[in-house]
């Protein structure tokens, strides 16, 4: 993660801000959706220098020009695979072995045949 | 007082009209019925025509695999006689990984066709990577309206990972806090851009699927010499299920059951900020799959083209643990690592083919891609950062965005019919609920509602009657 909290004109930034305060918002929400403001996050190039939490104009990729408060210096992608899953470790190791002994079974017939 | 919200939304009908390139108009036919097929055929492209428009975009022409060991741990659990031959249309080989580049490719290439500088879609699916890889190639504009965060600016990694690839693909994507306003914000950007919508449910897009089922029919007759006898298709917004049915019948693939497959998310609200990051899923889930198919006309288009009740022979829904055990075993007896949402018909699939015959022939009509966040086991892991308990036993525990349970056999996954009947009910009330007040239908709407339902004129005459008195 960067820890820049100071952009220069032209660095890649997000910048967030409210579409729509919950007054402003669809009536057929539940209530814990209708309470918050729908929020938005979009990346482009800044206009300006600037520190987080600052008015922010940036130009996105298509080249609109969106204004909302600066929330990230280029920004990156943490998302990972995270440790083995406890319950599903087993999962190979028992199907192969299940596979092994259904095919001596059937006297090692060719695997996935059709017919009877 | 009108909000800003209504504002937009009383101005959705012109802008629309602006951004899909068509005049959905000319099909109505009364409060109720429409011309389907006139929609479905009025772009003028031959499925011919479509296949060449995927071709030249580098999508299509998946390999077809023949699933051997997974047959056999179906077969080391059937009664004599049974357990179906199970093969994959490995659709995750698209250039953006997924069978979502079927559907991107043709709308697309209308809007570059009709001349529009850029497209807009609102999706947090993989239609979002396969929309802006087209829009890539065709040097077109594109944005991606997403429903990313929950209120704390928390998502699944299997949505961030899905910001990240359109992106990577050089969109423009807007992540947004949960809502149906995504919709609100999707026609906002319309009217401020006069891009083309790129919509999941026009009829560009539905047609684009139909050489997946053409490819199936095709390819399964090559391999075995018939198309197969069933075809498992996972089932969200109904795209695929439309889409495939539709390809299949016109290949003459007549006699192939459509099963479509849900992963269970009943209990779970979809516009909850609560829920949001408890589904574990972001897809292929009964959340999309029974409110589109009980009233497609909901979608972001005048009239939906994805109708999966036409074709839906069965829908059958499994757990979310049963789906996660399924994409582990994928990987471990054949090879193929897969994102978990595609496996949802392939879960289906095993439970399936279980009561089959030995020489019934199952095709799983899509994989999706897989990688850092979109996975299994980073699904499982932000769920148990989540709070949902994720324990070993017997999936009938599986309680939506509490209790996420792994089998701890593959004979503890069985597959639960969804109640076609109900829902075709449920759509006619739903097709009456949006006519004026009093409207009567004519014969020829309730003959547009049995084709509409894959019924006849006498089950939709028994279900108005029943409404009535209700």
């Amino acid at each position: 993660m960067t820890d820049a909290i100071q952009c220069k004109a032209g660095d890649w930034v997000e910048v967030q801000r409210v579409l729509l305060e919950p007054a402003d918002r669809s009536k057929n929400l539940p209530p814990e959706t209708a309470e918050k403001p729908l929020r938005m996050w979009i990346k482009g190039f800044a206009q300006a220098a600037g520190a987080l939490g600052d008015p922010m104009t940036i130009e996105t990729m298509t080249g609109r020009l969106v204004e909302g408060s600066l929330s990230a210096i280029n920004p990156g992608y943490f998302h990972t695979f995270g440790n083995p899953i406890p319950e599903l470790v087993h999962v190979g190791v028992d199907l192969r072995a299940r596979l092994a002994d259904y095919h001596a079974a059937q006297g090692d017939a060719p695997a996935g045949k059709g017919g009877a | 007082m009108a909000t800003k919200f209504d504002a937009i939304m009383a101005r959705r009908g012109e802008i629309m009209l602006a951004a899909l390139g068509m005049d959905y108009s000319v099909f109505e036919q009364s409060p109720i019925a429409f011309d389907y097929e006139g929609m479905m055929s009025a772009h003028g492209y031959s499925l011919d025509d479509i296949v060449g428009i995927q071709t030249r975009a580098g999508v299509g022409h998946t390999p077809l695999l023949e699933l051997k060991n997974l047959t056999d741990v179906v077969r080391s659990m059937s009664a004599p006689g049974k357990g179906a031959r199970i093969f994959v249309k490995d659709e995750a080989a698209n250039m953006a990984g997924a069978f979502k580049d079927r559907r991107a490719s043709v709308s697309i290439h209308v809007a570059k066709e009709k001349g529009y500088e850029g497209v807009i879609a609102a999706t947090s699916g993989n239609y979002g990577a396969a929309v802006s890889s087209q829009a890539a190639r065709y040097g077109l504009k594109c944005i991606i309206c997403q429903e990313t965060f929950d209120s704390r600016h928390i998502g699944q990694p299997e949505i961030v990972e899905k910001s990240r690839i359109c992106e990577a693909f050089g969109a423009e994507v807007i992540q947004m806090t949960v809502g149906p306003e995504l919709f609100f914000h999707m026609v906002e950007l319309l009217d401020q851009t006069g891009y083309f919508a790129a919509s999941l449910y026009s009829s560009f897009g539905v047609s684009g699927i139909e050489t997946l089922g053409l490819e199936i029919a095709e390819e399964m007759t090559a391999l075995t010499g018939a198309p197969p006898t069933h075809c498992v298709i996972t089932h969200a917004g109904g795209g695929n299920t439309t889409g495939t049915a539709r390809g299949l019948k016109r290949a003459g693939a007549t006699d192939t059951q459509i099963i479509s497959a849900s992963v269970d998310l009943s209990g779970l609200h979809m516009a909850s900020d609560d829920d949001f990051n408890r589904k574990s899923f972001t897809t292929g889930h009964t959340g999309f799959g029974v409110p589109f198919a009980t009233w497609p006309d909901r979608a972001d288009v005048p009239r939906n083209a994805a109708r999966s009740l036409r074709y839906i022979d069965r829908y059958l829904t499994v757990t979310q643990g049963e789906v996660f055990y399924i994409t582990e075993a994928m990987s471990k007896i054949e090879g193929l690592e897969r994102g978990p949402a595609g496996n949802t018909a392939m879960t289906v699939a095993v439970s399936l083919a279980r009561d089959l015959p030995r020489d019934a022939t199952v095709v799983v009509q899509e994989t999706e891609y897989t990688g850092a966040g979109k996975h299994h086991w980073a699904q499982l892991n932000f769920a148990k950062e989540m709070g949902v308990e994720v324990r070993s036993g017997d999936p009938k525990g599986n309680v939506p965005g509490k209790v996420i349970v792994i089998p701890e056999r593959p004979e503890q996954i069985q597959a639960q019919d969804f109640d076609v009947a109900r829902m075709r009910k449920s759509y006619v009330r739903n097709a009456l609920k949006n006519a004026p007040e009093g409207y009567a239908p004519t014969a020829a709407d309730i003959a547009f509602l049995a084709a509409d339902t894959n019924s006849d004129a006498a089950a939709v005459e028994a279900i108005l009657a029943a409404l009535k008195e209700a």
